[in-house]
């Protein structure tokens, strides 16, 4: 914003993050996995290069006031004894002038900022200018659609790193918010609306993120996780995604088994798994689970147990979970979390 | 209009003489606004702490990750009730206590424009407060946040009964809201004594107007989407249900339209307390007297030109998005204003450092941190890593307790001697702010940390790993210093109170403004005179250059026997007609007619008698002169 250089701009970022330490216990772990302060693409780097500048403006204008209150509060007390009366001022025009002026120049110059940087964040790229991906907010998990892949799936979202992406936000239920810190801040998702937000990764890694609009009893177990991967690993992902291998061989009885269960007990009815003819439109789609990091929404580690304790009781693992306790007696249950962590 | 100015016609007519009655009975036929001043505070305290409690629980629960002290449905509730419950039950009600009690004592009247309505203010208020906590026993409280955004709050989403709880509670308590805005403006323009006019008014007045003003523009939005949700869940309509082509963003901007305003109106009247404390103890006038009236003006004004700023992330573009982050930052410029008028007036001032003056400068602090966090988020790009997050959380409970509630204590101590005739301890005073102000910034101030780090707010429980244990740890520890420190001045509040006799001083800390002229606690009539206002700072105005009493303005009641004072009489249809409204409001939530019936049936009853009456008000005798000092 006010702040220009490069390296300025990196010195007033760690200035703000150790004064923030400073005040408390410092010498403790400071975990920034999903902290805004610690930026891993373009808007995040703007809104922290604007949040560290407006907050060292805000702390000169803190130092001025601070320092008026306390010399005020030290020099002018009552002292004892005392029998004159102070001087009866009403006011001074020319200094509530002043007073009133300077911090109008101080804003004025915060709001060409805003301005600014609100149509940079706020334009809209096209298809040619930046990979296209639908989200949809369920309670309590994500959909993202990539269009020109004919891509579906859940949850984990693939980006390839230093593309922009263009994010295309709507709700199948309530409002949910799209929320990455370390990518960018967030956009809300509502029903009947079509909201929009880019990202762009600057360096590969996983990133945090969960739903930022109170959306029910799942809210807090909402979790996003961005895979920013190099363009070559991407194409990979977006490979196996497009050529699943879902159906397992006869061979290997147990995941055999649990394909057939996974029919039988109905999880089909609200399931896709691509490369089978398991096209339930409801919850999550499953296809290529195997490479998922983890499942209910981020929440668990992507394992055979978490999967078995998963399908065995939805709402124990995640309250308020949408996904029915089907009571499935625990040989199918292994069965189906076994065929699961097949999918290619 | 007030009663009392009504001329005696018939001889059976004759007012009644005032006699003494039963506490229980004085309080639900009281029309004094000194009384119904008390019964708001205390109410409004025992919200205070029934959300305190809420508050605490939460802190609990977030003490580390993955906890399940509660589970995710009883949070929920827990937080939904704890903002219900500060807003609308404490902190506003606690501003409406002081409005009562203060605002005709300081214009020299005998009581408001409008004591009947007073009246059916506060028991609306109440009613509303006790339906929502029942909703506790009957199904469960509202668990959509405050703001009960749709469609999370829709039937869809929500069938129990806790939005509905939401929707009628809000609406009753909403509904005596209004009613005492309208009450507050008539009194402030129709009842100044003779001399004080609208320039000359004490700055917790003037905050009390526009704190009016807003409310009366701001509160009917509310009301309205309310209404709305309420015919969608009980009647079918389709206002805000997608699928029949409603909208959801309609209640999110009814609701901020009411939402930004509501953050004035709960801290206008404590800029007010502040204006009036701080001149007291440095011994000097306000600093810009008419900047500061102007200052409020513009903040009320420029209130409702922001609400955008609470939904950045909504997604309305650039353009509404940089509109509205200008405008919420101009409101930095009038509350500046405030804040250096302030310091100025302690500049070269003789500062005594009461436990009510700790309070204002704890106030002072807090409250400017509030407002830099303020500023900060009006930069719309930036709010949208703080929207949602732990940092507007921190943000707002900078200002509404560092503000609010600090500026609230600070009133409290100032006035407890005018509203109870004794002397609250100051040695337990500050202790008291002492352990609150650093338990709060203890508190709190992490929030600011745990937000930038990627909390979200309203989340049940978090993650370990992400730097958020540490933290919440803090704050959680915080809580338990401020717990300590409210616990004191519970102790000290009851301490005080259990003191033997009135002090008898009229005026213990050198006051300027009319409310120390009269006894502590005032007659129920406050004038035996009505005073005559020669100057701004009326009393201190006497002691500088009168003989230090005020002079005598009315002209003489020709009505009134001897020794007699004409008030408005106690009456029994406020209360009933409060009363009723509550009856029907359970009748709503569960769709029982005939209490509906029943209810409304109380309600128009009391409002047709209240019409016909004719009520020619009590005479009250005048006290035997307890001896009033000036000096203490």
């Amino acid at each position: 914003m006010l702040v220009s250089s490069k390296r300025r701009r990196g010195l007033v970022k760690r200035g703000a993050l150790s004064l923030l330490i400073a005040v408390g216990l410092s010498g403790c772990g400071f975990d920034t996995t999903q902290s805004a302060l610690n930026p891993a693409g373009t808007v995040a780097q703007i809104q922290a290069r604007m949040i560290t500048s407006s907050f060292w403006i805000m702390m000169v204008v803190s130092v001025v006031v601070f320092s008026a209150l306390i010399v005020a509060i030290i020099r002018f007390r009552a002292k004892p004894g005392q029998k004159t009366l102070p001087p009866q001022t009403e006011g001074n025009n020319r200094i509530e002038f002043l007073w009133t002026v300077t911090p109008a120049i101080i804003l004025a110059l915060m709001m060409i900022g805003t301005i600014n940087q609100s149509f940079v964040l706020g334009k809209i790229y096209p298809a040619s200018q930046a990979l296209q991906v639908d989200v949809t907010g369920h309670q309590f998990w994500w959909q993202f659609q990539y269009p020109s892949a004919n891509i579906t799936t859940a949850n984990e979202l693939h980006i390839p790193v230093g593309e922009k992406v263009e994010l295309i936000l709507t709700s199948a239920d309530v409002m949910h918010s799209f929320w990455v810190p370390r990518l960018g801040g967030k956009t809300d998702l509502i029903p009947g609306r079509t909201n929009y937000m880019w990202i762009e990764a600057s360096q590969p890694g996983i990133y945090h993120g969960q739903c930022a609009e109170f959306c029910g009893t799942g809210h807090a177990d909402m979790r996003i996780t961005v895979d920013a991967e190099p363009p070559a690993r991407y194409a990979v992902w977006v490979q196996s995604m497009t050529h699943p291998v879902s159906v397992p061989p006869k061979s290997s009885t147990l995941a055999y088994q649990g394909y057939l269960d996974f029919a039988s007990a109905g999880c089909e009815s609200c399931h896709t798994i691509g490369g089978t003819n398991f096209a339930g439109a409801v919850g999550p789609n499953l296809t290529d689970l195997s490479d998922r990091l983890m499942i209910a929404a981020n929440l668990i580690p992507n394992t055979l147990a978490n999967r078995e304790a998963w399908i065995h009781d939805p709402q124990a693992v995640k309250p308020g979970a949408l996904m029915p306790n089907l009571h499935l007696p625990s040989n199918e249950v292994t069965a189906i979390a076994t065929y699961l962590g097949t999918l290619k | 209009m007030a009663e009392h100015s009504q001329p005696l016609v018939h001889r059976y007519e004759v007012p009644s003489i005032s006699t003494q009655h039963g506490r229980l009975w004085s309080w639900l036929t009281s029309v004094d606004h000194k009384q119904l001043g008390r019964m708001y505070l205390v109410a409004s305290f025992i919200f205070f702490l029934l959300g305190g409690v809420e508050a605490f629980l939460i802190r609990i629960q977030l003490a580390v990750p993955n906890n399940h002290f509660l589970s995710a449905q009883l949070y929920n509730q827990v937080f939904t009730m704890h903002g219900i419950t500060m807003l609308f039950f404490a902190v506003m009600p606690l501003t409406s206590g002081f409005m009562n009690y203060m605002v005709p004592l300081m214009i020299g009247a005998r009581d408001v424009a409008f004591p009947r309505l007073n009246a059916l203010s506060f028991w609306l208020f109440l009613f509303g407060g006790i339906m929502l906590y029942s909703s506790w026993f009957l199904g469960g409280a509202p668990n959509a946040g405050w703001w009960n955004y749709v469609p999370i709050s829709g039937l869809q989403f929500n069938p129990g009964h806790g939005i509905d709880f939401y929707d009628i509670g809000l609406q009753i308590t909403g509904l005596g809201s209004i009613i005492g805005s309208i009450n507050f403006l008539v009194t402030i323009i129709n009842m100044r004594a003779p001399g004080m006019t609208m320039m000359r008014l004490p700055l917790f007045v003037w905050s009390t107007f526009v704190t009016s003003l807003l409310i009366l523009f701001a509160l009917p939005p509310l009301s309205v989407t309310m209404f709305l949700q309420t015919f969608d869940r009980l009647f079918g309509a389709q206002f805000f249900n997608v699928a029949a082509g409603g909208n959801p963003l309609l209640w999110t901007n009814l609701f901020w339209i009411f939402g930004h305003p509501e953050v004035y109106i709960l801290i206008l009247p404590v800029f007010g307390i502040v204006s009036e404390i701080l001149p007291t103890f440095a011994r000097k006038p306000i600093f810009g007297y008419t900047a500061m009236v102007m200052a409020t003006f513009v903040i009320g004004f420029l209130a409702f030109t922001v609400w955008v700023h609470h939904m950045f992330s909504l997604g309305y573009g650039p353009v509404v998005n940089s509109i509205f982050g200008i405008t919420s930052m101009l409101i930095a410029i009038p509350t500046g204003v405030k804040v250096f008028n302030w310091i100025a007036t302690l500049w070269n001032g003789q500062l005594r450092l009461t436990t009510a003056v700790l309070w204002v400068l704890g106030f002072l602090v807090c409250f400017t941190i509030g407002g830099m966090s303020g500023v900060m988020l009006a930069v719309s790009p930036a709010d949208l890593q703080y929207n949602n997050s732990y940092f507007v959380v921190a943000h707002f409970h900078y200002v509404l307790i560092g503000g609010s509630l600090f500026g609230l204590f600070a009133g409290l101590y100032y006035w407890f001697p005018k509203i109870t005739g004794k002397m609250m301890n100051e040695t337990l005073g500050k202790w008291n702010f002492w352990l609150m102000f650093i338990g709060f910034n203890v508190t709190f101030f992490p929030f600011h940390i745990l937000g930038l780090l990627g909390m979200p707010r309203r989340i049940y429980t978090y993650a370990p790993g992400l730097g958020l244990t540490f933290w919440n740890q803090v704050s959680t520890f915080g809580v338990f210093i401020l717990t300590a420190g409210l616990l004191v001045f519970i102790a000290n509040l009851f301490l005080s109170l259990s003191k033997q006799g009135a002090m008898g001083v009229a005026d213990p800390w050198d006051g300027r403004t009319l409310e120390w002229t009269i006894a502590s606690p005032p007659p129920e009539y406050n004038y035996e005179h009505i005073p005559l206002v020669r100057s701004r700072d009326a009393l201190w105005a006497e002691k500088m250059y009168g003989n230090g009493t005020m002079l005598n303005a009315e002209e003489l009641d020709h009505h009134a026997p001897q020794g007699m004072i004409h008030m408005p009489a106690r009456t029994m249809l406020p209360v009933l007609l409060a009363f009723g409204l509550f009856v029907a409001g359970y009748g709503f939530i569960f769709s029982i007619v005939w209490l509906d019936v029943v209810g409304l049936l109380i309600t128009f009853a009391s409002l047709l008698k209240s019409m016909f009456e004719v009520d020619r008000g009590s005479y009250i005798p005048v006290q035997t002169h307890p001896e009033v000092s000036i000096d203490g």
